[in-house]
């Protein structure tokens, strides 16, 4: 079908949301492998209808599953992800080294350039490549050898939780972990450095300037433009434009720096999105009121989103993983809450409509355009 | 013929019924039932037990006769009623688990 599918992680399964024009009907497919904990369903840039979705469970542990017809069938890949060696240990919350153990993936990011190449974020925080369509994992292991030793779990856990893909420059890899900062290779993932210089992190830091240890909470970059990236810490919103090697904070007029996800417009690099939450202690929303800010200046100066978004009495989270764009004009903007609701913009944000409004908790939203 | 009861979030995964009958060799021990069941259906490995270690996911209990078998060695002989396929062993997840 042509049209506009998405595709929604939430607590207790994933679904499939499809619409032919954005503004009219929405087919609501799933849930699929109901019951599982989905934190991440995406669809390979190469091959659309190739979906990777990724199943976790504190019973049963980490399953993925592989589709090829775009979410109608699904076949169980391969779920074994060994750390390289021994992995030593890591700092725990109470500041004490604690060992390094695979919990789960929370990211799946399928290649640019291979259709049977797919990067995994792990939690204990890792990264595992698979060049035969996950069937394999291998972890690079030269990412935790970059401090390994401070990063420490974020409230969510130690989590590898975003991948990008330079697509000008197939060496370079971003990725970003909470808690330990962002971190850019420059040779297919070999070996890393961190890019965190000019976060602070007064409060939850010892050296609030440090290498690592920083409480990333998602990076974006827009594909013309991948030197210029896009961060939602913590606290704060920051921009680098020489590809992380240093960072100035743009947050700007927003009403809260806190929050979860950051995302860019399709087609204007400058034009980026965020959902302020009130704090670290408090994950909701400001005044009880459900507000995307966009920037159309890449940060500084921001405007509040509103229409068709709840205004009162709204008191849901966004995780970090649960916005998206499509690459249509006007461009999309789709978003997921921990009250289950997926809302959708067909114009830039400018207006929203709630897609389904009773899912479980939503992890992770990705969209795809069907040609 | 050993009787294997999974829980459904397992047998869903595995593509079959809720319980299975698997064929067990001597000595029919839990190690033994957890490997013919993983032969059969290899999308069950690392969800019942851990790939390398073998050792049982925290959340997972193994239940025989009215028992609890979760922390029996798994080298230990199951009782008989299971052996002859009179009695299932039930493969549980645990009620803290959700």
């Amino acid at each position: 079908m042509s049209g506009v599918r998405v595709l929604v992680g939430t607590h207790k399964g994933a679904f499939i949301l499809t619409s032919s024009d954005r503004n009219g009907r929405w087919d609501v497919s799933g849930p699929h492998f109901a019951g599982w904990d989905i934190y991440h369903i995406k669809g390979s840039p190469l091959s659309p209808d190739r979906l990777y979705a990724a199943q976790s469970s504190d019973w049963f542990g980490q399953v993925i599953h592989r589709s090829d017809d775009g979410g109608k069938s699904w076949a169980p890949v391969g779920n074994q992800f060994p750390y390289d060696g021994n992995p030593g240990t890591h700092q725990f919350y109470d500041g004490t080294q604690h060992p390094w153990e695979f919990k789960q993936v929370w990211y799946l990011e399928p290649s640019l350039t291979d259709p049977e190449t797919v990067y995994a974020g792990v939690e204990d925080a890792a990264l595992f490549r698979s060049t035969d369509g996950a069937e394999t994992w291998q972890e690079l292991p030269g990412l935790r050898s970059v401090k390994g030793h401070l990063w420490q779990p974020g409230g969510g856990g130690m989590c590898l939780h975003t991948i990008l893909q330079d697509p000008a420059d197939p060496d370079r890899l971003y990725i970003a972990i909470s808690a330990a900062g962002a971190f850019r290779s420059d040779d297919r993932g070999q070996t890393w450095r961190a890019i965190n210089k000019g976060l602070h992190s007064d409060y939850e830091l010892p050296d609030a300037e440090a290498d690592v240890g920083h409480c990333v909470h998602n990076i974006a970059m827009h594909p013309s433009r991948p030197d210029v990236l896009f961060m939602q810490k913590h606290w704060d919103v920051l921009r680098s434009d020489n590809a992380g090697e240093s960072w100035r904070e743009v947050s700007g007029n927003l009403p809260s720096d806190f929050g979860f996800p950051i995302a860019v417009h399709a087609h204007e690099p400058e034009t980026i999105y965020v959902v302020p939450i009130k704090s670290d202690a408090e994950h909701y929303p400001p005044d009880g009121k459900l507000r995307v800010y966009r920037s159309r200046t890449g940060g500084g100066e921001w405007e509040a989103l509103t229409k068709g978004l709840p205004q009162k009495d709204c008191y849901v989270n966004v995780l970090r993983s649960a916005m998206a764009v499509d690459t249509l004009d006007p461009c999309g903007v789709y978003f997921g809450t921990t009250g289950g609701q997926v809302y959708a913009s067909a114009n830039s944000g400018d207006s929203w409509t709630t897609i389904v409004q009773d899912l479980p908790k939503v992890h992770s939203v990705e969209v795809q355009v069907l040609p | 013929m050993i009787r294997l009861i999974l829980p459904t979030h397992l047998w869903r995964l595995a593509n079959t019924d809720r319980e299975v009958e698997i064929e067990v060799a001597d000595p029919a021990t839990i190690e033994a039932a957890l490997d013919a069941l993983e032969a059969r259906y290899p999308m069950l490995r690392g969800t019942i037990r851990d790939h390398v270690t073998k050792e049982r996911r925290a959340y997972v209990r193994f239940f025989a006769c009215g028992e609890d078998w979760s922390h029996e060695p798994q080298d230990m002989l199951l009782p008989e009623a299971v052996v002859k396929g009179e009695q299932p062993l039930r493969i549980v997840g645990a009620m803290a688990g959700g």
